[in-house]
Order: C-alpha cells, then sequence, then structure tokens
C-alpha cells in the first residue's frame, strides 16, 4: 500500500513535472515572437503634419514616431517612464561631465536613413539647432523650443559623438530627449519635406500620408536593431467620428484602437461587445484644471480663488467621469504611477484637498463674504471652456459645484480653433482647461505652465520667488533632493490657487488578444510608440 | 430658346461670380485663420515664426489683392495648394468627387426609384391601411436625422454580419464594393426618397381629379395606364423640382454620412478643411458645390420643357 501510494506519488510527480514543461514550452512558443503582418489601427484625426517636432499633440506622435529614432528612448516595454527606463537608441551610451554642464554621447555607426544616407552627428546637430533657432533652416512652429532653454550650443566630435553644452546643469535634459517629441531629423531633408514625406531611421518606412483618410507605414528592412520590427506595417485609418471606430473595432476591422482614446463608460461597451478584447485603463498625465484671470477682477482678488479652491469637491468629478477611475492630485501626476506627486498627507493638508468638503466649503463662504458675495449678492462669472466634451463635461459639474458658494457659472463654449488663441490672450474669466504632459518631470511642467511669461502660462501667475525654487529643482542632481523640492514647489502653487488641479484623467485602449507586445505608459501619452516590439500572434 | 439659354447661362456667371465674393469675405471674417491654428494648438507663439508664415502663406496681403489671387488662379485651373497638406488643392480634390459623386448619384437615384412609385401606390390607394402605412414611412424619413439612421446600420450590420460596410478605396469582393457605396447611400437618400414620396403623392391627388383622367377612365384606359401614362407624367413636374433642389441639399446629408461611414468624399473634407481654416480647400470646394447647384438648377429648368410641351422658353 505504501508502495503504491509511493508508486502514485511519483506518477503524479511526473505528470506535474510534463505539465509544467509543456506549459513552459507552450508559454516559450508563445512568447516567441512572429514576423508579419500589418497592424490595423483606427487614428481619431488627422494630423497636421507628419512632423513630430512641429506638431503639439499626440495625434502626430502615435503614426510618425515608428519611423524615427531618438539618442535615447524610453524603454518601449516599460510602462512607467523614468531616468531608470532611458536606454540608448541612436546613441550607444551617454556620459555627464564632472560639473554636469556637458552631456555627451557616443552613437551608432553604420546607421542609416530610410534613403540610404548615412547618420552622422552633423543630424543630432542640424536637428538641435533648428529646436534651439540657430539654423538656417527652420520648423514652421517650433512648440518645444523652451525645452533648450538651457543648451548653450550641440558641439561634434567626428562622426560619431555629439555633445550638449549647458548654461548650468540640468539632469531633467536627458528625460526630455527621451521624449517622443524629440526625435533625430535628417540634415540633408527640409523641414517642408519632413511635414510631408518624412525620413527617418526608425523601424518604420514613411509610405503615404492622405489627409483624413489614412497614414501607411512599411517595415523597414534595414533598420539598424536586428530582427526588429516584426510587423510588415502599420496602416492608420483616420476615422473622427468615435462611434464608427469603436465599431470597427469591435467588428474586428481594426487590431487596435486608437491608444488612450476609449473613454471609461465607452470601454465598457467594448468589453461587453467584444469580450476577447484586452482593454488596459490607465493614467496618462493630462489634468483637468481651472484657469482664473488673476489679472482682472474679481478673481484678482486672492479670497476669491481661494474660495473658488475650497468649492471644489474632486471626488464628485471623479466619480461621475470616471465611475471612480482616476486621480487626484497637484500639478505632478500622482502616484503610483506619476514620480514626482507629493504624498497624500501632504496633499490633504492644502486647502480644498481635505475630506470634509461641507467644512471646505463653509470656509470658502466665509472668504466669499469677506469679499463682499454672499446669498443676497451673487457672483456672475462666464466659465469659457473648448467645446468637446472632455472639457464641457467638468465645465458643467463645476459650474453646479461653484452655486455652493455664491458664484453663478454661465457655460461659454468655445471653438476648438479659438480655444488656445483666447486663453493665451487671456481673453476669459474663468476657464476649464485640460493640461497634458509630455514628460513625466518637474522641469517640463514648471517652466511651461508657470513661468512668468511663458506662452503657456495662461493664467498670468507670476511668483518670482517660486520661480527661483524652479531653477533650483531643475538644477539638483540628488533625486531625492529634487523630489522634495518639487513637493513644496507644487504645494505652494496649489496654495497660490496658480491653476486649481481638479483630478489626473485615467482613459482606455484596447487591443485584439492577438496583438502582442503593447505597452501603454502610465505617466505620458507621448512617448510609448515606436511599435519596434508589436507583433501579431496569428 | 437660344436666348433664353444665353441668359441664363450669363446669370449663372454672375451668380457664381456672387458666389466667389461671399465665400471669400466670410471665410476671412471668421476668426483666426490657420497660422492662428496651428501656432496657438502647439502653445507657443513666435511672433516672427507667426508673421514668417503669414507672409509665406500670402495672408498679410489686403483681402483684395488675395482674392484677384484666387481668383486669377482659378481661370488660369490653378487651385493653389493645401495650407495644412502643402500639396495643390487639385491633388487634395480630384480625387475625392468621383467617391461623393457616386455616392449622391446612389442616394438620388435611390430616393427616385424608391420615393416616385411608393407616392403613386400611397395616391391611388388613398384613404387604405397600405396608405396610411407608406405615410408613416414617408413621415419616419423625414423625422430620422441621417447621422443617427447611419449609426443604426452600422450597429446592425455589426451585430447581425459581424463586420459593418465602412469605406475600403480596393474592395475584395462585388457585394463589399455594392455595400459601401449602397448602404450610406440608402443612409442619406432615406429623407430625399420620403419628401419625393410625398410630393409624388400630393401631386398625384390633385392630377387624379382633373376631368381629362375621368375622361381617360370613361374612355376605357386601363388603371395602369391612367395611373402612370396619363397622371404621373404630369404630375412629375414638381417632383422633378424637388429631386433637383434636393441634389442641392444633398451635400448638408452626404457631411454627416460620410463622417459616419469615414467615406473620404468632398463634404467631408469641406468640414475638416474649414476647421483648419484651409482657405483653398474651402473656397474652391465651396465654388464646385455652387457650380454644381447652379448647373442641376439649370439642367431642371430645361427639363421642364423636355417633359411639358406646354411649356415653351420665349426669346
Amino acid at each position: 500500500m505504501i508502495e503504491g501510494g509511493e508508486q502514485m506519488r511519483s506518477v503524479r510527480a511526473l505528470a506535474a513535472v510534463v505539465i509544467c514543461l509543456l506549459a513552459a514550452s507552450d508559454v516559450a512558443l508563445a512568447a516567441e515572437p512572429k514576423q508579419g503582418g500589418i497592424l490595423r489601427v483606427y487614428h481619431r484625426d488627422s494630423p497636421g503634419s507628419a512632423s513630430i517636432h512641429e506638431g503639439a499633440t499626440y495625434s502626430v506622435n502615435v503614426p510618425f514616431m515608428p519611423i524615427y529614432n531618438n539618442l535615447v528612448v524610453y524603454n518601449q516595454s516599460v510602462a512607467q517612464n523614468s531616468i531608470d527606463s532611458i536606454v540608448p537608441d541612436l546613441a550607444e551610451s551617454w556620459a555627464w561631465s564632472k560639473d554636469n554642464k556637458t552631456l555627451t554621447f557616443k552613437l551608432r555607426q553604420g546607421v542609416k536613413w530610410h534613403d540610404g544616407k548615412p547618420f552622422t552627428s552633423a543630424d543630432v546637430k542640424c536637428t538641435f539647432d533648428m529646436l534651439m533657432g540657430k539654423s538656417q533652416q527652420k520648423f514652421r512652429q517650433n512648440p518645444r523650443k523652451s525645452w533648450y532653454d538651457q543648451v548653450n550650443d550641440v558641439t561634434t566630435n567626428g562622426d560619431y559623438e555629439a555633445s550638449f553644452n549647458l548654461k548650468r546643469p540640468q539632469p531633467a535634459l536627458l528625460a526630455l530627449l527621451a521624449s517622443g517629441y524629440t526625435p533625430v531629423y535628417p540634415c540633408h531633408v527640409s523641414p517642408g519635406d519632413m511635414r510631408t514625406k518624412p525620413v527617418g531611421t526608425g523601424p518604420f518606412k514613411f509610405v503615404e500620408f492622405k489627409a483624413n483618410e489614412s497614414i501607411k507605414l512599411t517595415r523597414n528592412p534595414d533598420y539598424f536593431k536586428k530582427g526588429l520590427p516584426h510587423l510588415d506595417g502599420i496602416e492608420f485609418t483616420i476615422i473622427t467620428n468615435r462611434s464608427t471606430a469603436i465599431l470597427g473595432f469591435i467588428s474586428g476591422q481594426f487590431d487596435m484602437t486608437f491608444p488612450t482614446e476609449v473613454s471609461i463608460p465607452l470601454l465598457k461597451d467594448v468589453k461587453t461587445q467584444a469580450p476577447k478584447a484586452v482593454c488596459v485603463v490607465e493614467p496618462n498625465n493630462v489634468a483637468t484644471n481651472i484657469i482664473i484671470n488673476s489679472s482682472s477682477p474679481p478673481f484678482d482678488n486672492l479670497d476669491i480663488r481661494r474660495a473658488l479652491a475650497l468649492a471644489l469637491d474632486r471626488k464628485a468629478f471623479v466619480s461621475i467621469m470616471f465611475e471612480g477611475q482616476a486621480d487626484i492630485g497637484g500639478t505632478m501626476q500622482p502616484g503610483p504611477a506619476g514620480l514626482w506627486a507629493m504624498p497624500k498627507e501632504m496633499l490633504e493638508t492644502i486647502p480644498g484637498y481635505g475630506p470634509n468638503i461641507e467644512a471646505n466649503r463653509e470656509e470658502a463662504r466665509k472668504l466669499m463674504a469677506k469679499a463682499g458675495y454672499g446669498s443676497d449678492k451673487r457672483l456672475a462669472v462666464k466659465v469659457a471652456t473648448r467645446n468637446i466634451p472632455i472639457y464641457r463635461d467638468p465645465a458643467i459639474i463645476l459650474i453646479d459645484q461653484m452655486k455652493s458658494i455664491y458664484i453663478d457659472g454661465e457655460l461659454e463654449v468655445v471653438d476648438t480653433a479659438q480655444w488656445f488663441p483666447k486663453v493665451a490672450r487671456k481673453d476669459y474669466t474663468l476657464g476649464l482647461n485640460l493640461t497634458g504632459n509630455a514628460v513625466d518631470d518637474p522641469d517640463q511642467s514648471f517652466y511651461e505652465n508657470y513661468s512668468c511669461g511663458s506662452e503657456r502660462n495662461y493664467t498670468n501667475y507670476c511668483n518670482k520667488e517660486i520661480e527661483k525654487l524652479f531653477d533650483q529643482q531643475s538644477e539638483e542632481t540628488d533625486t531625492a533632493k529634487r523630489k522634495k523640492l518639487t513637493w513644496d514647489i507644487d504645494k505652494k502653487l496649489q496654495e497660490d490657487v496658480a491653476r486649481p488641479i481638479i483630478f489626473h484623467s485615467r482613459t482606455g485602449s484596447c487591443w485584439q488578444p492577438y496583438v502582442k507586445g503593447i505597452t501603454i505608459m502610465v505617466n505620458s501619452s507621448y512617448n510609448g510608440f515606436r511599435y519596434e516590439d508589436v507583433w501579431m500572434d496569428k | 430658346m437660344f436666348a433664353y439659354i444665353v441668359r441664363r447661362l450669363a446669370l449663372m456667371l454672375v451668380t457664381l461670380f456672387g458666389i466667389s465674393v461671399i465665400i471669400f469675405v466670410l471665410l476671412r471674417v471668421v476668426p483666426g485663420n490657420i497660422v492662428d491654428i496651428l501656432f496657438d494648438a502647439a502653445g507657443f507663439v513666435d511672433p516672427t515664426d507667426k508673421a514668417n508664415l503669414e507672409k509665406e502663406l500670402g495672408l498679410d496681403q489686403p483681402i483684395v489683392v488675395q482674392y484677384l489671387r484666387w481668383i486669377g488662379g482659378l481661370l488660369h485651373g490653378d487651385l493653389g495648394y493645401s495650407y495644412v497638406s502643402e500639396k495643390p488643392a487639385l491633388q487634395e480634390i480630384l480625387p475625392r468627387i468621383p467617391i461623393t459623386a457616386r455616392l449622391a448619384g446612389l442616394a438620388l437615384l435611390f430616393s427616385a426609384s424608391i420615393g416616385i412609385p411608393l407616392g403613386v401606390i400611397s395616391a391611388v390607394n388613398q384613404g387604405t391601411r397600405l396608405d396610411y402605412a407608406l405615410r408613416v414611412v414617408s413621415l419616419s424619413g423625414l423625422s430620422l436625422p441621417s447621422f443617427w439612421l447611419g449609426l443604426l446600420i452600422l450597429m446592425a450590420s455589426v451585430s447581425l454580419f459581424g463586420s459593418m460596410p465602412i469605406f475600403n478605396p480596393n474592395p475584395k469582393t462585388w457585394t463589399e464594393a455594392i455595400a459601401i457605396y449602397c448602404v450610406p447611400a440608402m443612409a442619406v437618400g432615406f429623407r430625399s426618397a420620403a419628401l419625393t414620396m410625398r410630393i409624388t403623392r400630393s401631386s398625384m391627388l390633385e392630377i387624379l381629379r382633373q376631368d381629362y383622367i375621368r375622361t381617360a377612365r370613361a374612355k376605357g384606359a386601363s388603371e395602369r395606364s391612367v395611373n402612370y401614362h396619363h397622371a404621373l407624367k404630369n404630375a412629375v413636374l414638381p417632383v422633378i423640382t424637388v429631386i433637383g433642389i434636393e441634389a442641392a441639399f444633398l451635400i448638408g446629408g452626404l457631411i454627416v454620412t460620410e463622417t459616419v461611414f469615414n467615406i473620404p468624399g468632398i463634404a467631408r473634407f469641406l468640414v475638416e478643411a474649414l476647421r483648419w481654416r484651409d482657405y483653398p480647400i474651402v473656397q474652391n470646394l465651396v465654388m464646385l458645390i455652387a457650380v454644381v447647384v447652379v448647373v442641376t438648377n439649370f439642367a431642371v429648368d430645361m427639363l421642364y420643357a423636355a417633359i411639358d410641351p406646354r411649356i415653351r422658353y420665349t426669346d
């Protein structure tokens, strides 16, 4: 009996080993990427051009990032962008000088542009000279010129070494260079041609871009990363109607939705009608916020600005719009996806972030009374916002919440074409805005949105003291110290009601189960679309 | 007759000139041009770069100079180039014309081939259940917005067949080719068919009460001959007028239908071009539509004389 039992145990053990081996071989087989296939993705709108450097929306990055390479890039299979996830791309390696004022890249040799010409350090210099406005050739528009404010010049040493010489240390430069917004362009192709017939070194070559119709890319057989890409090509069909696009995905006419574009309610429909689809909901480093024109009455009064911040019930926004799936935080994206967010206990000490909404609003009403407003004398304001649902919906909730502190808001919807000119002119009193961050780094966020005189500082907020702190954190090479400084700055920005952050959104992306190798970045919507590792198991 | 045609043609030219001025001025009255949109969407405005781009696109010139340049180019077959795609406007517009023309033609065909017979049936069966049922159908056709009908068709298609007739420039099968044009044409033509049916019905009812119809019946003509030979032929004039007007209005329906069915025709392209304030595309497309409308109206007027021998255009 004992012998039989032992035999049985041995058989079971053997069976278990066999099952494990079979499972392991199955996993190994499943994990082995297959070559070939065209990835069919729908695109939400027709990008203005194919030139990433001239674009300011990820509608450009998603289809065109696969054409290019950067010097360095965020690891495409790691969801969280950080300094640790930066990997070599056209650069083989990089090194900071001892004084942290020179960043030198050793470049790969033997890399060719899609038109067959060799890639050299001259292309790196050309690209960044153009970005800094130091070149004869000019971009039509250069929205990220300020990223390179601290770069004195870019110098080359032979064909395969390029150095960025800085005015002062700026550790964040590497993070900016790793963004999907920072590809290297060829010297020999004009900016005009890069808008219509882009040439890169990347895994896919440009085939055609028919405005409002489609964008087609084909495999680059000479890609310098051997064995990549796995796909034969990528086809983006431009479908502006969201319902049609989603139905196309559900019916299997597309392998993937446009990344981070499926709203939470729509995601439910997708999961019901295409239960096999793989769907994820991730934060995208887009903050919904209130822009207050502090240079004109009545919001030149700090008490009224503070009252407004105190009136916010952020959880209500999150619950109504995202069924609870969004995050509350300050300027920097909340954790765990965001790297620089202040701890929850620190956040809750900021007026308006405490859990007792009624107490906050009571305090707000006192501030309003101090400013001369009450139930018998209500403040009437127009709440301007862009006429698309992701702007309009929270604006309506905001108007409702403001009623509790004697403010009667009237919704003023503005055509997309007019929205940015209007806020840039500061032609508004109160507005609801969305701010997307290309890189999860305080340098990008603080200088762009809160620096005195910055074009994107829509609220006219200007605090010289805090500006010094911006520089201090920017120069700090010790990450822990920089993080602490960032928290203090973020807290101060919220206390100053510079641009009250309501919530940080989350959005969905779906793909068919046979699509493998997709990684949706969790702290940026701009950096994860190289597609060189994507393959199809069919 | 000849003098009438010449007069009409001259009038058409004056109308087109007026339209060209109105389009041009209106486009420039709308706030924001493409330079504003490009720069402000980017969130960074360098006044020098902005001024350079305005100069490059000729937007720094006085409006009269801009107009004369456009009209001069148009008369020489040079439509300018798209500010967005930076390709010649003609190259952008030409491939889209046959797509929309096919769709519009099919929609009108659907409208006439469904609307006229059903209108006749409804009239000759006045007051019956069939008449009421057809009137309900025609009312629903007038009430359903075409974008909603389009979406319903797409949802039904996905739910029943697991696929949907989304546009494909290279259809693999005949059925696919038919589906990608016919289904959207039906969606956009349904409203027009309903209108045609109602007009046909009311016109037929009026004609059927005429003395000569009674005379035809008294002479022993069959019901079929009375309805289709004697009555319909005389009732069709207002129907042709309506179809002509519908042809002009069709572009509005096509904008939503092309968007819902993702068809890269000129109607959707026009909306996108407007969004970007892509003046050369918008101006030329609106002119093209204006030409189609004016020519259709002219053709309808000519048709009257061909159909009804009582109508004579005097010099």
